[in-house]
């Protein structure tokens, strides 16, 4: 599929990209957002990655006087970077795998017919990348997740699921800033926060950054939480 | 005027500016008002900048005591509204000296209504807002709406008084119609689905709130499945999970959304959506870019009058 821009209402252009969970097609959408950000304009507020697009949030009527639209037509058009894209930032993650911290990890280790330590080993064994950063502040969709640990998500999503939990829902892996309902299997917890406004660098994880996860032990945990959870 | 102080909080009430804008990137939601253009009407009747932060209130609204001198107005929903026993009009400034008692009464038209104070609402903003933004907590007093006792302080008026002529928005008996944009994912509906939306009735169920409206109609079906992989979405958008009942995407919508986006609403009749409560009735009606920026253009000559 070619590369296209529709409008997504009157103030948002979407720009769509080839269908499919791709580390090159996410990459491309990442040189995209960073090519509209260098180019400052005014009439932009919010450029947003997703996996495979980049909307980019306007102010319509200053748009009406300053067209963005063949800006990013140009933009699209321009040659591509040689080489793939500049590997991101590594970013290493400590976790709490299982236990209270980790309620689903028996039902993922019977998804995966092995045992609990070797789910573990499997999810900290590769390094994820971050396609793109929503749904709450700072939560990051993190893929791929070995497919053998891949459990889909729950049939009922929990209510609250407690901040800080790493969960896995087939091929994504993911770290909950804040208490929210969520469908995901809880596995972990980390002790960082995703998001900490009283941080100089508030958010924790931006898409394109390449991430690993380290696995700690209870005592660490408590000892390190910034949840106030023990 | 120094500060208001909450003594009944309302059904819902809280604090909003025009949104938390250049943070949507790392999954922070813009919030801010529901009806931006009642939003501004009342900060120009106080001649306070746009972007300054009042008080939207919900269906039931709040009962404030003010702790000082100070110049009001309230845009938007019709409430019955008094100023100590005595009635205060709509989109119309009026003054409120210390201690006296501004009491929302029985709401005639609308759901929502802003309440500005000459000065603004001076909490400490977060990311560059004073925005409340419910279900990430964030904004003032943790991002919850405001309840009893609190105090919101209010900053420091400009010099000079501007005549401000603007004229409400109109307001509508429970039914509207929206104008719609066709949405990214147009072509993953059959085609009676868009004309079912473009000319059938939609109710807003009582599921709905600051983050969206679900809406109960005929079905909009989709040719292959509601999920698409995950996306940014826009204010305004239908999205349509496989239930086939639309959702209409509102100020604290998320960041992000995995369900097919069939249209959206104009940036122009947002305020209109605003205004709308559960069991009222929606209709949309297709337009054009070029005719929503025209609508738009519109409506913001209303509000330079």
């Amino acid at each position: 599929m070619p590369e296209r821009i529709v409008p997504a209402g009157d103030s948002a252009w979407l720009i769509e990209l080839a269908d499919r969970l791709d580390p090159d097609v996410n990459a491309r959408a990442l040189d995209i957002a960073a090519r509209i950000q260098a180019a400052r304009l005014q009439t932009v507020s919010d450029i947003v990655v997703g996996y495979r697009t980049v909307m980019v949030h306007v102010r319509p009527l200053v748009e009406a006087k300053t067209p963005v639209r063949p800006i990013l037509d140009r933009i699209l058009a321009e040659p591509r970077p040689a080489d793939a894209a500049v590997p991101g930032r590594l970013v290493t993650i400590p976790v709490c795998y299982g236990g209270d911290l980790g309620p689903d990890l028996p039902e993922v280790a019977a998804f995966a017919r092995t045992g609990a330590d070797e789910v573990v080993r499997r999810h900290y064994a590769r390094e994820y990348r971050v396609y793109m950063v929503g749904f709450v502040p700072g939560f990051a969709y993190m893929a791929t997740v070995d497919p053998a640990i891949g459990a889909p998500r729950r049939r009922t999503p929990r209510l609250r699921v407690p901040r800080g939990s790493v969960a896995i829902a087939s091929g994504q892996t993911g770290i909950y800033p804040a208490e929210t309902p969520g469908g995901w299997n809880i596995i972990g917890r980390c002790p960082v926060r995703p998001y900490d406004p009283g941080r100089e660098e508030p958010f924790l994880l931006r898409a394109g950054d390449r991430v690993r996860f380290s696995p700690i032990d209870v005592k660490t945990y408590r000892s390190s939480t910034e949840w106030g959870d023990v | 005027m120094t500060a208001l102080r909450v003594v009944k909080s309302g059904l819902l009430s809280t604090i909003q500016d025009l949104g938390r804008v250049g943070y949507q990137s790392v999954g922070v939601s813009v919030a801010g008002p529901m009806d931006w253009y009642s939003h501004r009407l009342a900060n120009r009747l106080v001649s306070n900048d746009d972007r300054a932060a009042a008080i939207e209130v919900t269906l039931i609204g709040p009962e404030l005591v003010a702790e000082g001198d100070g110049l009001c107005a309230i845009a938007g929903a019709e409430f019955d509204v008094t100023v100590d026993g005595l009635p205060v009009s709509t989109s119309v400034p009026f003054t409120v000296q210390r201690g006296q008692r501004i009491v929302f009464g029985q709401r005639r038209r609308g759901a929502r209504a802003t309440l500005a104070v000459r000065g603004g609402i001076d909490v400490p903003p977060t990311l560059g807002s004073r925005s409340t933004h419910l279900v990430s907590h964030m904004g003032p007093f943790g991002g919850r709406a405001l309840q009893a006792g609190d105090l919101l302080p209010v900053g420091t008026a400009g010099a000079t008084l501007r005549f401000c002529g603007t004229r409400p928005l109109p307001l509508t008996d429970g039914t509207a119609t929206l104008r719609i944009m066709e949405g990214p994912h147009r072509a993953r509906f059959h085609e009676e689905a868009w004309g079912s939306l473009c000319s059938e009735p939609f109710r807003i169920s009582p599921d709905s709130n600051r983050m969206g409206y679900r809406l109960e109609g005929p079905p909009i079906t989709h040719v292959r499945g509601a999920d698409i992989l995950s996306e940014a979405t826009a204010v305004g958008s239908l999205q349509v999970p496989s239930s086939g009942q639309p959702i209409l995407l509102m100020a604290d919508r998320q960041t992000t959304g995995g369900y097919t986006i069939i249209a959206s609403v104009i940036t122009a009749d947002l305020p209109v959506a605003g205004q709308l409560a559960p069991g009222d009735t929606v209709r949309f009606a297709p337009c054009s870019r070029d005719e929503a920026i025209l609508l738009l253009s519109a409506r913001e000559e209303e509000l330079r009058r």
